[in-house]
């Protein structure tokens, strides 16, 4: 028996029983539709993340301070102390020691109220020199940066991205107005344009001023503290030596000889990336995996149904035998047309699926909020496939072995 | 073509044993046409079963068309009764919801005939039934469908046509006209025909009545035309 005469065979059976046929598809459609919708959520969660990490400014180093050990081994929790300075940054920037950094900026910030006219935002002033766009990839839509002029004389401006121009300012053009943070007043000379990316610390939500104006205005005489350095490597494949220079320079500054007692921690952005790939791949699998189960239960419904449709035409099968069907033969009947239940509700659930997720941006209430756009991937499709054919075969070899073993004379025998 | 040498059959029903057969010893040459009769109980299904290759015997021989089939495994059977047996059953057995054509054509497939569709239209119109080709099995008549089970027992030119009680479940009009067209196909055709009644003027059509009982051969008579 040829295979498109087993399939124009097992599809006039499944037609003789419509009703039944479309529910067993149902469970697999269902279960297929869950899995390449929950996967697209967790790619899209991924992908998103990723652009986010990626928007941090490329073959970038971020330099903490850390917990010092003490003779005791007594260490402090994270970020508690201040072991950084500026004196750090400038050794870093002057280049001796260090071909393969481009610049490195420190990073002060403050909380604060800022207020222009009757509107107050609540951001973080981030406190920096003038290398920070150059380090940390941000363009300028108006406006300029300010120089190195303006840290050295502690000038009172201020440069603000898209989220806070829009939270204070509306439609009014915020080039040369003066804001207040903290009650202390900054005039406005440029703005950053959108980067784009939402949550995880907006990249626009940003308020940066020259960090001597941030010490001296913002910081109620907190001293000078830097709570961050940022290093730009010259290149992706730098960034390790970067690394272990700045690593180097710091050790030898901060006069610590064990690099296991270092006072400082690195962090580069592939760092992050790594960790948050390892993240989102894990909430995809786990996604994946709760879909899964869905899709056993639908396979488990096509067995049901494939055994009682062995025993409601035991008699066509022993027609059959009688006329020369083999085991084989019987055995390929009964598998086809299971396989061809789960894989057409495996084909209409994966066509369910991906229309979910792609219809999902469009919904007010997801594209209102920071849920992440699914995105369907090309693998996940062809795995859900394989897989809702794979459960036709495995759940209907049992019910087809049946039918393929009965006896001839009993099977006639069967009304 | 066929010969059955001290053939037994023994089920066992529980812890009861059924001697179905005893020792059957019969010849069937090329062409005749044979009826074989007796009570129920009598042993005549499980000879039906034994010479259709449905079942094989406890012991004894059984050669059809030169080959021993008694010791062949199931898939060797199902080839024998596909390529060898033509049944014709009692309740018909077409199979539901598929066309006249289609089931006759069934046969064919399985053997993987390319020339199953001419050769299925032929067998149809021998039996009269050309034109009922597209009707499924519940829009034909019962004489209609036990003719088109007629031509599905035939479409693969088999050395042996059995027919188990063929017209057990049809009028007395039908009836005839089904035993005329197994006589013609007999007369006309040179096939071999095995039938299967308990009615005598059913047997009445046949050349040749063996009479079983209890398993055994009790009368083998041959009708003088």
């Amino acid at each position: 028996m040829n295979l498109l005469e087993a399939l124009r065979v097992a599809f006039s059976g499944l037609l003789a029983n419509r009703l039944r046929s479309s529910l067993t598809m149902l469970g697999i459609l269902i279960g297929v539709a869950a899995v390449i919708l929950l996967v697209a959520v967790g790619n899209g969660a991924g992908i998103q993340i990723n652009n986010q990490i990626q928007a941090l400014g490329a073959n970038v180093i971020f330099v903490y301070p850390s917990n010092a050990r003490g003779a005791g081994g007594v260490s402090q929790g994270f970020g508690t102390s201040q072991t950084l300075t500026m004196a750090d940054v400038e050794a870093i920037n002057s280049g001796q020691q260090d071909p393969d950094v481009v610049a490195a900026i420190p990073i002060a910030q403050s909380g604060g109220q800022i207020t222009y006219a009757n509107q107050n935002y609540f951001a973080q002033t981030t406190g920096t020199t003038a290398a920070f766009p150059q380090v940390r990839n941000y363009q300028l839509a108006e406006g300029a940066f300010f120089t190195d002029d303006d840290v050295a004389s502690q000038h009172r401006v201020v440069v603000l991205g898209q989220t806070v121009v829009t939270n204070l300012f509306g439609t009014t053009d915020p080039l040369g107005q003066t804001i207040k943070i903290n009650r202390q007043s900054f005039r406005v000379i440029g703005v950053f344009a959108a980067k784009g990316g939402t949550g995880f610390g907006s990249q626009d939500n940003v308020v940066v001023a020259p960090i001597s104006a941030v010490w001296a205005y913002l910081s109620g005489g907190r001293g000078k503290n830097v709570n961050m350095i940022v290093a730009s490597a010259s290149s992706a494949s730098t960034v390790d030596a970067a690394e272990t220079q700045i690593t180097t320079i710091l050790l030898q500054r901060h006069q610590i000889s064990d690099p296991a007692q270092a006072d400082f921690q690195l962090q580069s952005q592939q760092d992050i990336l790594t960790q948050a790939n390892s993240i989102a791949t894990a909430l995809t699998l786990v996604l994946g995996a709760i879909a899964g189960i869905s899709l056993v239960v639908g396979g488990i419904g096509i067995m049901n149904i494939m055994l009682v449709t062995v025993t409601e035409r035991t008699r066509e099968i022993g027609i059959r035998k009688a006329i020369g069907a083999r085991w084989r033969d019987v055995l390929t009947q009964f598998l086809i047309e299971a396989m061809f239940l789960s894989g057409l509700g495996g084909a209409l659930g994966i066509a369910l699926g991906a229309a979910l997720a792609l219809e999902a941006p469009h919904i007010p209430a997801i594209a209102n909020s920071s849920f992440p756009p699914p995105v369907v991937s090309v693998p996940s499709v062809l795995l859900a496939f394989g897989v809702s054919v794979g459960i036709g075969l495995f759940f209907g070899i049992y019910p087809a072995n049946r039918a393929a073993r009965l006896h001839p004379i009993e099977a006639l025998r069967h009304e | 073509m066929i010969s059955l040498q001290g053939v037994t059959k023994t089920y066992r029903l529980g812890k009861v044993e059924v001697r179905a057969l005893r020792g059957v010893d019969l010849d069937v040459a090329r062409g005749e046409f044979v009826a074989i009769m007796g009570a129920s109980g009598s042993g005549k299904s499980t000879l039906m079963n034994i010479m259709g290759c449905l079942d094989v015997p406890t012991s004894g021989r059984y050669v059809l068309d030169g080959t021993d089939v008694a010791r062949l495994d199931d898939d060797q059977l199902a080839r024998i009764r596909n390529r060898k047996i033509g049944f014709v059953f009692q309740s018909f057995n077409l199979i539901p919801r598929t066309t006249a054509l289609h089931n006759v054509e069934m046969p064919l497939i399985y053997a993987g005939d390319p020339n199953r569709r001419s050769r299925a239209l032929e067998a149809l119109e021998a039996v009269g039934l050309a034109d009922r080709a597209g009707h499924q099995p519940a829009e034909l008549s019962g004489g209609q469908q036990q003719r088109a089970a007629i031509a599905r027992a035939l479409v693969t030119n088999p050395a042996i046509l059995l027919a188990d009680e063929p017209t057990g479940n049809l009028d007395s009009a039908s009836s005839v006209e089904i035993m005329k067209l197994l006589t013609e196909l007999n007369e006309h055709h040179a096939r071999t025909i095995v039938l299967i009644t308990h009615e005598h003027d059913i047997a009445a059509f046949a050349k040749r009545v063996v009479e079983l009982r209890d398993g055994l051969i009790l009368n083998d008579q041959r009708r003088v035309a």
